[in-house]
């Protein structure tokens, strides 16, 4: 593909922008981590661009191993985080973020 | 203006559009089946991109499992509906205008500056295939490769901890 690098980083960031816009708007705590879960994509995405931005370089491929590992950390984010999810569901029936503020004073 | 250019504005387009679709939907299901559209999307960027391996990892692990995690949830607690706008009145116009700031800064800075020109133009298949990539992995990265395993091991636990009933505290 021979599009500017510039256009790929662009779109990227749109993406974590519209991530930013859904965990400040949503009240659903599964649709916030949704919207995580954009944001580290859009970060992913960057990666690539730039690993095809230096690519002839082996160095480059640095960037992909990278988002391999930002996907696995994710995998592992998204069991503890459901999970937490789910613990909050059986004590509060409702996963309502305003509703979970019981440590305020 | 070329077809590879057509191509990239005709898949960010639809990217957006996903993700903003995401963040609207009243029903969380939707959400979750416009993030897969995203996800999928995405990949296909990133077979753009020479990095077939990366591409095929987002579908199976993103699109697929984690995603089905997602509407496994969903539908376990049955929470499909919700009412948009919290307690707070100005915060949803507040959140979207300092979002879309967000955007049009970064688009700004990044179209600005023109980070990086020029690609190289004729790539090998070589480059972010599974196997170059598993060379570099399994010899550069193996420590961080091997800690990932133990990582993964430590949320299935962890899962499984937190969501496991507490027998004694009920009686």
């Amino acid at each position: 593909m021979n599009i500017p690098p510039d256009y790929v980083l662009t779109l990227s960031g749109i993406l974590f922008a519209l991530g930013v816009i859904g965990v400040l708007i949503r009240r659903n705590a599964i649709v916030i981590f949704m919207s995580i879960e954009l944001m580290l994509n859009s970060a992913n995405l960057a990666l690539i661009a730039f690993a095809r931005t230096f690519a002839p370089a082996q160095e480059a491929l640095r960037g992909h191993v990278f988002v391999f590992f930002v996907i696995a950390v994710a995998a592992a984010e998204v069991a503890v985080g459901l999970a937490l999810i789910v613990a909050i569901f059986r004590s509060k029936e409702s996963i309502d973020v305003d509703k979970v503020s019981s440590l305020r004073g | 203006m070329t077809i590879d250019l057509v191509l990239f504005l005709g898949l960010a387009l639809i990217a957006v559009l996903a993700a903003i679709a995401m963040i609207a939907s009243r029903n969380t299901v939707y959400s979750a089946l416009f993030l897969v559209f995203n996800f999928l999307t995405v990949a296909t960027l990133y077979l753009l991109l020479n990095a077939a391996f990366i591409a095929v990892v987002q579908i199976t692990v993103y699109a697929g499992a984690i995603m089905v995690l997602f509407l496994f949830v969903i539908m376990l607690l049955g929470t499909e509906r919700e009412s948009i706008g919290g307690r707070i009145r100005w915060q949803m116009p507040l959140a979207i205008v300092l979002g879309l700031a967000l955007a049009g800064e970064l688009a700004y800075v990044l179209l600005r500056n023109g980070i990086v020109q020029g690609l190289a133009a004729d790539l090998s298949t070589e480059f972010g295939s599974p196997a170059s990539i598993g060379r570099v992995l399994f010899s550069e990265y193996l420590v961080p490769f091997e800690v990932t395993s133990i990582l993964l091991l430590v949320a299935m636990i962890g899962a499984i901890v937190i969501t496991r009933k507490l027998r004694r505290e009920g009686k």
